[in-house]
């Protein structure tokens, strides 16, 4: 949370000239969408008559009907306790977006009857890839801080080129690069084993700036009641700077974790079987893509919402433990 | 005569082309109590730094415990482990439990056993008075008791020497007297000490010499009871004018 002002005023939507825009805005929205020819004309069939002939009429009956029930949602959901709203509202958007994806007319049985697959073999390998990926980049990461933060003159030159190389390029090239260069040079690489080395250089590179700032944030009284102590450099490193410098890395590197889950889908390129590539030839055959796509898309999401959490927890935990 | 704990022959610092230490002389024997002064910018943060080399200095000859610092020294942390060093702003490892603070070097540097390690560390809570704390983390302390912790800390590394970068500066002034009074007894019990500080009831208590500086120079060091009544340089007296008016 933001800092929170002592003074308390009106909830925003509870001021008479926001609610009266609110309302003027909705209505001209939902009047230029022109709904006379959905469920909603039918709906007020008995106001504005058969719907196909309503017209303008019907528009505007419309849209003053759709306005004022969205105003009346906003400023009801206005009353409620934050926890509540926030619930509520979650709710709401997620209905209208389903609501837009049923609007698809997906086949449902297709679905069912792929899905299995997609997360058995899809999530799976998208999971792995991803975690032995994040695993060895936050290794390369750590070195690749050190060398950038040390005074020698070979790993500082290397670190910064390899951040500046890796974080240069887009991502797919370096698959692309990884998977069909390496051959070249007379060694043949399986696409696994190349897609989790792409995702870990390019992640490495990124996450190498992350440690760096995270080292960097540690004060310089650290160090010196450390080596006066007769600590050595690896020692003051391990046991002092880098837990402390842990829940100052872990919200940025689970965001890249996130992240990378979904770059992943880049290794599809090179024919991994995962999440990605399912989705786009299991409905090659019959022309069903939207439905491989809609789910997908619904799998990352939820991936994505499990690593928040656990992301969250994990700060929790550093936030207590540290007082 | 004992043989000098520390010995500071002829030192030049420079930072750039700003000269920090300016031919500072000067010897601690065993047991010697020696409080430095002077106005802020004067050097003796700098003087006190350069005697465990946390700063280096590029003139002269420094030798702490008959072994002499210089760049390519290969055994620095067998000095500093000899060397106790206690910071104006405390620099308790926050990520550490009291207890762990105190156990951490001993095990870690010199091999100690957990549990010899653990005693040691409470024998040295019990006398900064505070072993009811052991078990919590630095920041949930007063600024008074996390300085006492410091001390306790380096304490337990068993020094040959103590040096105190202004060790009260950073307090609330209630708090002042239970550091003070914690280095007191540690100075009875026959602790080498080097402490920089403005505290003069402090200096006038315990100190065999009181050193003052000024632009980088030792400009004066006398015996306590000649340098507050009998002072020599101008300078002096009117730096303890300022700091004594009040």
């Amino acid at each position: 949370m933001l800092y929170a002002d002592t003074v308390v005023s009106d909830p925003l939507v509870h001021k008479p000239k926001v609610i009266a825009a609110m309302l003027a805005a909705a209505a001209v929205f939902f009047t230029v969408l022109n709904l006379n020819g959905t469920v909603f004309g039918e709906l007020m069939r008995p106001v504005i008559g058969e719907p196909a002939e309503a017209g303008y009429y019907g528009q505007f009956a419309i849209g003053v009907v759709l306005a004022l029930l969205f105003t009346l949602n906003v400023v009801v959901i206005g009353f409620l306790k934050f926890r509540l709203q926030v619930v509520i509202v979650w709710l709401q958007l997620l209905c209208l977006f389903l609501a837009f994806f049923y609007g698809f007319n997906l086949d449902f049985e297709f679905i069912r009857k792929k899905v299995w697959f997609m997360v058995s073999q899809g999530v799976f390998t998208t999971l792995y890839v991803s975690a032995i990926s994040i695993a060895l980049a936050s290794v390369l990461a750590i070195i690749g801080a050190v060398a950038k933060l040390s005074s020698n003159g070979f790993a500082y030159a290397i670190a910064s080129f390899y951040t500046s190389f890796f974080r240069g390029l887009p991502l797919l090239m370096q698959v692309y690069l990884i998977y069909l260069g390496l051959p070249q040079l007379g060694y043949v690489i399986d696409a696994v084993p190349a897609g989790i080395l792409a995702l870990t250089l390019c992640y490495g590179a990124y996450m190498t700036e992350i440690f760096r700032a995270g080292i960097q944030s540690i004060p310089k009284g650290q160090w010196e009641a450390s080596r006066s102590l007769g600590f050595k450099f690896g020692l003051t490193m391990r046991r002092i700077i880098l837990p402390q410098s842990l829940p100052l890395i872990i919200p940025p590197t689970g965001n890249q974790f996130i992240a990378m889950l979904k770059d992943s889908s880049l290794v599809s390129v090179i024919g991994v079987w995962e999440l990605m590539f399912l989705a786009r030839t299991l409905g090659n055959k019959t022309f069903q893509h939207m439905e491989m796509l809609i789910t997908a898309a619904l799998i990352y999401w939820m991936l994505s919402m499990c690593l928040e959490l656990i992301q969250g927890r994990i700060e929790r935990h550093f936030r207590t433990k540290s007082h | 005569m004992n043989k000098p704990v520390i010995e500071m022959r002829g030192v030049n610092k420079w930072y750039g082309t700003y000269h920090a230490l300016r031919n500072v002389n000067f010897t601690v024997s065993k047991g010697d109590k020696i409080v430095i002064c002077g106005p802020s910018g004067s050097g003796k943060s700098t003087l006190i730094r350069t005697l465990n080399w946390l700063e280096s200095h590029q003139e002269g000859e420094i030798t702490v415990d008959g072994i002499r610092l210089h760049e390519k020294m290969k055994d620095i942390d067998k000095v500093r482990m000899e060397v106790g060093m206690v910071f104006q702003h405390f620099n308790l490892f926050p990520h550490l439990s009291v207890l762990e603070n105190l156990m951490a070097a001993p095990m870690w540097v010199r091999g100690v056993a957990e549990a010899e390690a653990r005693e040691t560390a409470m024998k040295y809570l019990e006398r900064v008075r505070i072993p009811e704390q052991a078990d919590k983390f630095p920041g949930q302390l007063s600024g008074g008791q996390q300085q006492r912790v410091a001390i306790a800390r380096s304490l337990c590394m068993n020094p040959k020497v103590m040096l105190f970068d202004e060790p009260t500066s950073a307090l609330d002034p209630e708090m002042v007297s239970e550091v003070l009074d914690t280095m007191v007894e540690l100075a009875q019990d026959g602790m080498t000490m080097v402490c920089v500080t403005h505290e003069m009831g402090f200096a006038k208590a315990v100190a065999d010499r009181v050193i003052f500086m000024d632009a980088g120079e030792i400009i004066e060091e006398n015996d306590p009871v000649q340098f507050f009544e009998n002072p020599q340089s101008e300078r002096t007296r009117t730096f303890l004018s300022q700091i004594l008016q009040h």
